[in-house]
């Protein structure tokens, strides 16, 4: 009997992961924040969702077939997450250009440029955000009141500071209710006003301990980077209670949880080892807490994770796993 | 209960032990056999019969002559039609003694009865003579000749035996057999290799998935002084020598040693019934049992094969008809063993099963870029980084490959096996590790 069989070196067993699982499954765990967002910010939220997911799957797709010349990846799932994310960190009452160009920016040069997934140095929606808000300042920190004008399209809505940009312009003092249950509830459930998808603290938090429950990602960078951050704010606050917020203020205010879970645990981008991850996150979290108490911008989440984006390099090399057999003692 | 595992690393593929609750079935004999000289790791055996030679079942055809080398016997009786170059598993030919078969004559000293002898009287000397005379080697696949492990350089004991019935490779359920159908004379093996090692205690590591061997062996060995059984979690690759002394003994072999280097001698559970047969019934290894299986088959099985009967003969002998949709052949388990490109290689003493697999699983899926997801790190027993070596292999930038522990990679799989994106990691690393250990042979030389 003769037949033609497969040959091919050990294993011959492959396990179930793949990377459209792991990029859907973080659709998945984004879809409570998403939920939340439409609910806070109505149409606007879906419209400026579908339009970020569209144009990154978009400019995919026509630069890698018109100028790249090569197989499109656009439906993999990455470039999807990709505009979801940009989409998380934009105000809802942005204009659709605007956002196309952050989407153009994070796909075209963020991400294709470096030779397209997995290649690129830094997370694609927080360079097409921080694109975004050097180029569109007053538009991106525009923020919608949540829960008014649900219903309609329009961009000129009534506005709400972030409780972020409130401190950051008036101090302690320009939030009075700072301390007390009521705020806290509101930034946990989203009622502040702020980014599509980083409001409601406890729907990013949700879909974070799905990723963990899953394990598409592991504990160590969001858990350090809160931590961090916590502490980076903590021991401020300690130290004069009358001009810094508290730190569970800052874990639930601005984009913290949305970075923690979302931004920062982006595979392409973060370290490989566990060890690794938690310099990287420690990192994070100073950076983020620093920029918050005395940076010129009220949020300092996007920036924390691209500076340690540019380490990750460094962080691989230096603190590599411990190797079986290596440097061991026995007696 | 906490079960004892290894520290880092590992997966959890498919377990997939059809034939677990197949009693071992004797073979009957086919009409030839080929029989390599080089079953085993080390310089193949040198042939002392010529064509036409008549030979017994147990008549020595192969001599090893060097240092790491064993011998080799005929599994049949007949006429020897030529010594020719045949392919084996490996997909190379290589010499082998092809015998015609007629009866089933065996040659005279050999112990054919059934009953247990459990009296020693062979000194250790004496044993690791006879295991040597028989041709036993390493029958969990890497087929590293036993006797060689028993001969200690100056300076070096051992305080531990460690039989390894872990079986962590899927579908594989030739040593679970072995161990409840032939509990005794393992045991009694175990002890031959105690004495041998001059210890006096002995491991018998089992993974959990096999709890009614775990059971028996247990109560067995309370007769057995110095041997005891340690349940292991069920995590691949728990049967890796390393892993296994680091799950049971908490100690880390170190890089480029061996295990006796921490007080260790690690043989499978099938090479212990082997190592029985040599000293107590005189009996060289000629047979070995094989699993015979895959997921698109009616029927699998245990068998216990005469060594050189080919695959088809096996399947035919099955009554089964292989069927159409198999796309691959496996000789070993589908992590570590190796895909065959015809069914008429021979079963040697390394094959500890055949798996087949259908098309659909058989086929690699497309390869993407990576996603640095970090997996391949995390699940690395050796605790290596898969991702890199597989850049710096690519690059054939040996030297690096070297210096991030190339040649300390187990050849496990778990790294290709889990990653995302499909990525050919370990082929690649055996590029490196293969390039890394050429060079050391070289600075060596100089």
């Amino acid at each position: 009997m003769s037949r033609n069989l497969v040959l091919s070196l050990s294993p011959h067993e492959k396990g179930g992961e793949s990377v459209q699982k792991i990029m859907w499954g973080v659709v998945i765990a984004l879809s409570p924040a998403l939920l939340a967002s439409f609910y806070y910010f109505g149409w606007n939220a879906l419209r400026v969702v579908v339009l970020g997911m569209l144009f990154c799957v978009g400019t995919e797709f026509l630069v890698q077939k018109f100028m790249m010349k090569q197989k499109t990846t656009a439906l993999d799932g990455s470039a999807a997450v990709t505009g979801l994310l940009l989409a998380f960190n934009v105000p809802a009452s942005i204009p659709w250009w605007q956002l196309l160009v952050g989407s153009i920016v994070a796909i075209g040069i963020a991400k294709l440029a470096f030779g397209g997934l997995g290649k690129n140095p830094f997370n694609p929606a927080l360079v097409g955000r921080a694109f975004m808000l050097a180029s569109f300042p007053v538009h991106m920190t525009s923020w919608p009141k949540p829960l008014e004008n649900v219903w309609s399209f329009g961009v000129d809505a009534v506005t709400a500071a972030t409780p972020l940009g409130k401190l950051s312009e008036g101090g302690v003092a320009a939030l009075p209710n700072l301390g007390s249950l009521d705020l806290y509830k509101d930034l946990l459930l989203g009622r502040v006003g702020g980014c599509i998808g980083e409001t409601a603290a406890i729907a990013v938090l949700l879909g974070g301990i799905y990723m963990l429950v899953r394990k598409i990602i592991t504990w160590h960078i969001p858990v350090v980077y809160l931590a961090s951050l916590a502490a980076t704010t903590g021991i401020f606050w300690l130290l004069d209670p009358g001009k810094y917020a508290d730190p569970l203020f800052h874990l639930l205010a601005g984009g913290a949880m949305l970075g923690a879970w979302f931004m920062a645990t982006d595979m392409v981008t973060s370290p490989m080892t566990a060890r690794g991850q938690v310099i990287f996150a420690l990192g994070g979290g100073v950076i983020c807490g620093l920029i918050r108490l005395f940076g010129a911008y009220p949020e300092g989440c996007s920036y924390s994770i691209l500076i340690m984006n540019a380490f990750v390099p460094l962080i691989d090399r230096g603190f590599p796993p411990r190797r079986f057999g290596k440097e061991v003692k026995h007696g | 209960m906490r079960m004892k595992t290894f520290p880092m690393g590992g997966v959890h593929p498919p377990e997939n032990k059809i034939s677990a609750g197949e009693a071992v079935q004797e073979l009957e004999r086919p009409a030839r056999v080929q029989i390599h000289l080089g079953q085993h790791l080390g310089a193949p055996a040198v042939p002392v019969v010529q064509k036409g030679d008549r030979v017994r079942v147990g008549t020595r055809i192969g001599e090893g002559k060097s240092f790491i080398s064993a011998h080799v016997h005929s599994s049949v009786s007949g006429t020897v039609v030529k010594i020719d170059d045949v392919i084996d598993a490996s997909g190379y030919r290589r010499p082998a003694v092809i015998i015609d078969v007629e009866g089933d004559e065996w040659e005279e000293g050999i112990d054919r009865s059934p009953e247990l002898n459990r009296e020693i009287n062979a000194d250790a000397d004496a044993i690791v003579r006879r295991i040597k005379d028989a041709g036993v080697v390493g029958l969990g696949g890497a087929c590293f000749p036993t006797h060689v492990k028993y001969m200690f350089p100056e300076g070096k004991q051992a305080d531990t035996v460690i039989i390894n019935a872990v079986e962590c490779e899927p579908y594989l359920t030739s040593d679970h057999r072995l161990m409840l159908e032939r509990a005794d004379e393992v045991l009694v093996g175990v002890q031959i290799l105690m004495k041998a090692a001059r210890v006096n205690r002995a491991i018998i590591g089992i993974e959990a998935n096999k709890p009614d061997a775990i059971e028996l062996m247990s109560r067995k060995a309370r007769g057995f002084e110095g041997i005891s059984v340690a349940p292991l979690k069920v995590q691949y690759p728990q049967g890796a020598e390393k892993q296994l002394i680091k799950a049971l003994l908490n100690r880390e072999v170190p890089s480029g040693k061996l295990p006796l280097d921490v007080g260790c001698v690690v043989n499978n559970v099938g090479t212990a019934l082997a190592v029985y047969e040599a000293v107590q019934k005189n009996k060289p290894l000629v047979e070995r049992v094989v699993t015979f299986t895959g997921r698109n088959l009616p029927r699998t099985g245990n068998f216990l094969v005469r060594l050189g009967v080919s695959v088809s003969a096996m399947a035919d002998h099955l009554g089964l008809d292989i069927p159409e949709d198999t796309a691959k052949v496996i000789s070993g388990g589908p992590m570590m063993g190796k895909a065959v490109a015809g069914l008429e290689i021979p079963v040697t003493k390394g094959t500890s099963g055949i798996v087949l697999m259908a098309d659909g699983a058989a086929r690699r899926r497309e390869v993407l870029n990576c996603i640095r997801c970090g997996r391949c790190v995390s699940v690395c027993p050796m605790g290596l980084e898969p991702w890199r070596l597989e850049k710096l292999a690519q690059l054939d930038r040996f030297e690096e490959c070297e210096d991030v522990g190339a040649a300390d990679c187990i050849e496990c799989g778990s790294c290709s096996f889990t990653c995302p994106s499909a990525r050919p990691l370990l082929d690649y690393i055996r590029h490196g590790k293969a390039n890394v250990m050429r060079m050391r042979a070289e600075r060596r030389q100089k």
